[in-house]
C-alpha cells in the first residue's frame, strides 16, 4: 500500500451537485480498488494562472488516499476520459510529504 | 613578449590605470539554504505563494546561485514549481509577477 495524492480541476460551468457527483465518482473508483481515502479537500472555485480550454477558473479538489499501485492506472484513465476534468495530477507521497500533509491539515483545521 | 605579459611585469602600462585599488562592494552576508536552516523537508507544490520566492518576474525558476538553495532542495523546488504550473497554480509565462 502506498500513499497518493490527487488534485484535479473541474469545469467551472458545473453546478454544485454536479461537482459533488464527479468527486464522488473518483472517490468510488479508489474504493473499488480497495483504497481508502485519508482526507478530502475542496478548494472551491479558483482563478487559474493561465486559461485552460478557454476557461479562466475551475473547481479544485484534492484527495489523499492509500491504495495499491493497481488503483492508479484506472483512476487516471477515468480522469482523462471525463470531460468535466480539465487537469489532474497524481503524486506518490513519501514520508516527508506525509508529515507535511499532516501539518497542513492541522493548520487548515486551526484556521477554520 | 606579448602585451599582457608586458603589462603584468610592469614594463608596459595598460590603458586603464587606477591610483587606488578598486573597492568593489561585495556583500559579506553568506547565502544560505532556507530549507536546511528552517528544517523543511518537503517542498509543497500546492503553495504557490511560497514557490513565488524561487521564480523571477517572468515566472522562470531562479538558479540556486542566486537563491542559495542547496542542490538537494533545488531539485525539489524545480519539481514543485513545474507541478504547480501544470495545475495552473503558477503561470508558465508571466509578466510583472511580483
Amino acid at each position: 500500500m502506498n500513499h497518493y495524492e490527487t488534485v484535479f480541476i473541474l469545469n467551472p460551468v458545473l453546478s454544485e451537485t454536479q461537482v459533488e457527483e464527479a468527486v464522488q465518482k473518483f472517490v468510488d473508483i479508489v474504493k473499488t480498488y480497495k483504497g481508502s481515502i485519508t482526507s478530502q479537500e475542496n478548494w472551491g472555485l479558483k482563478k487559474l494562472a493561465y486559461p485552460i480550454e478557454n476557461k479562466k477558473s475551475g473547481f479544485y479538489h484534492l484527495f489523499e488516499f492509500t491504495a495499491t499501485h493497481e488503483a492508479i492506472e484506472p483512476l487516471e484513465v477515468e480522469l482523462r476520459r471525463d470531460e468535466r476534468v480539465m487537469r489532474y495530477l497524481t503524486v506518490k507521497l513519501d514520508k516527508h510529504a506525509l508529515a507535511w500533509a499532516e501539518k497542513r491539515r492541522k493548520r487548515n483545521k486551526a484556521k477554520a | 613578449m606579448s602585451k599582457i605579459e608586458e603589462q603584468n611585469s610592469g614594463k608596459k602600462e595598460g590603458e586603464i590605470r587606477y591610483l587606488t585599488p578598486l573597492n568593489i562592494d561585495t556583500s559579506t552576508q553568506k547565502k544560505y539554504c532556507r530549507f536546511k536552516r528552517t528544517g523543511i523537508k518537503y517542498v509543497d507544490y500546492k503553495d504557490p505563494d511560497f514557490l513565488l520566492k524561487f521564480v523571477n518576474e517572468q515566472g522562470k525558476i531562479l538558479p540556486r546561485r542566486l537563491t542559495g538553495t542547496s542542490l538537494k532542495y533545488q531539485r525539489k523546488v524545480s519539481v514543485a514549481v513545474k507541478r504547480a504550473r501544470h495545475l495552473a497554480l503558477m503561470p508558465y509565462v508571466a509578466d510583472m509577477l511580483k
